[in-house]
């Protein structure tokens, strides 16, 4: 499907979807609370058919974090882009693990990097930071390391 | 080792009488007695420093981008086994000279460590690159980079360049050359011996 058809046919499944104009592919705004069963429906509707999930990013705007989400179709070849707003203070939001299994180390990434809790996730720990690390995590913007930051 | 590789190139001791070597040959090995009770054969380790310089095999070492520019001075272009850097060896038991190919963050320091003290002496290290000089571009402002290689292990040659000349990594190789052949490499002068040669080599 083409970016037009794709925005009608999710404008149809979800009606309380907004997108955002501008990007190579369709973006969508989700609510946090809303996401799981959005993404069990854009996985399981047989004309989109998103079933791989290509990429997990998320973002800290300072005021809040945005969790970004890349799904494609290995059948049909379209993707979209979803974007969740999350409260800086707490960020959460509910794992999609169980829906697409590359999410289960992304998400620990977003967690460990961010601090985004992934609620239902079955394995929520350190990804790549060594064991025990301690601390605000690294991709914060207001993120210091006084031992081994050196300041600009 | 062999203690005399560190006492090659100099001259300032008279041969003892009867060192002297074959007769009427010019180029014979010259025996001399150190204060130790050693003798150094200056000639054999002028000779063992050429067959080593000539014999570097680099091990497969690149953490980032740099690492692009190693795999194309080893491949047909520019090719660094026409000086001796014949083949890259996946194993640090077979490796001369490990080429610090990129970006040492902090969980690979030990790795890089390890790595190093696994090589079989006489072993040495080029820094190739900003990242592995300084940090580089992640001087400022990161958690996890270690800045410059040298923290972790001692450095023979380092090459400038983000990433470095394909020519620019040649020459550094060539430059380890030389270094070795004249015998000032860090490890060739590591522990420099109580004699008026040790001491001509601290003055270099």
């Amino acid at each position: 499907m083409t970016t037009e058809e794709l925005k009608i046919h999710i404008t149809e499944l979800l009606p309380a979807a907004t997108f955002e104009e501008g990007g190579e592919w369709l973006n969508i705004n989700v609510e946090p609370k809303d996401w799981h069963s959005i993404a069990l429906q854009l996985r399981n509707d047989p004309a989109l058919f998103f079933d791989y999930l290509f990429c997990v990013t998320c973002i800290d705007w300072k005021t809040h974090l945005t969790m970004v989400y890349h799904v494609s179709s290995t059948k049909y070849r379209h993707c979209i882009v979803i974007k969740a707003k999350l409260d800086a203070a707490a960020p959460a939001i509910e794992t999609v693990s169980d829906i697409w299994q590359t999410a289960n180390f992304n998400e620990r990434e977003a967690y460990e990097m961010f601090g985004v809790n992934f609620i239902n996730h079955p394995d929520l720990r350190l990804l790549i930071l060594p064991d025990g690390w301690e601390g605000k995590r690294p991709m914060l913007k207001d993120f210091e390391d006084p031992v081994n930051m050196i300041k600009l | 080792m062999n203690d005399s590789s560190n006492n090659s190139g100099f001259s300032s001791i008279p041969p003892p009488a009867g060192g002297g070597g074959g007769a009427g040959s010019g180029e014979a090995v010259q025996i001399y007695e150190t204060p130790g009770g050693g003798i150094v054969l200056s000639k054999l380790d002028d000779v063992i420093n050429w067959a080593r310089s000539n014999s570097l095999w680099p091990l497969t070492f690149a953490t980032s981008c740099c690492g692009i520019e190693m795999m194309a001075v080893a491949s047909a272009k520019y090719d660094f086994s026409r000086f001796g850097f014949e083949v890259a060896r996946a194993s640090p038991r077979q490796a001369d000279v490990i080429i610090i190919a990129g970006t040492i963050v902090n969980k690979m320091a030990p790795v890089l460590k390890r790595l190093y003290d696994q090589m079989a002496d006489p072993k040495y290290v080029i820094a190739m690159g900003a990242c592995a000089i300084s940090g580089g571009p992640f001087f400022y402002n990161t958690y996890s980079v270690v800045k410059g290689a040298d923290h972790v292990i001692p450095v023979d040659v380092y090459v400038a360049g983000c990433p470095p000349r394909p020519e620019a990594l040649l020459h550094a190789l060539i430059s380890l050359q030389e270094k070795i052949k004249s015998g000032l490499t860090r490890e060739q002068i590591q522990v420099p011996k109580p004699t008026a040669a040790g001491d001509k080599l601290h003055q270099l």
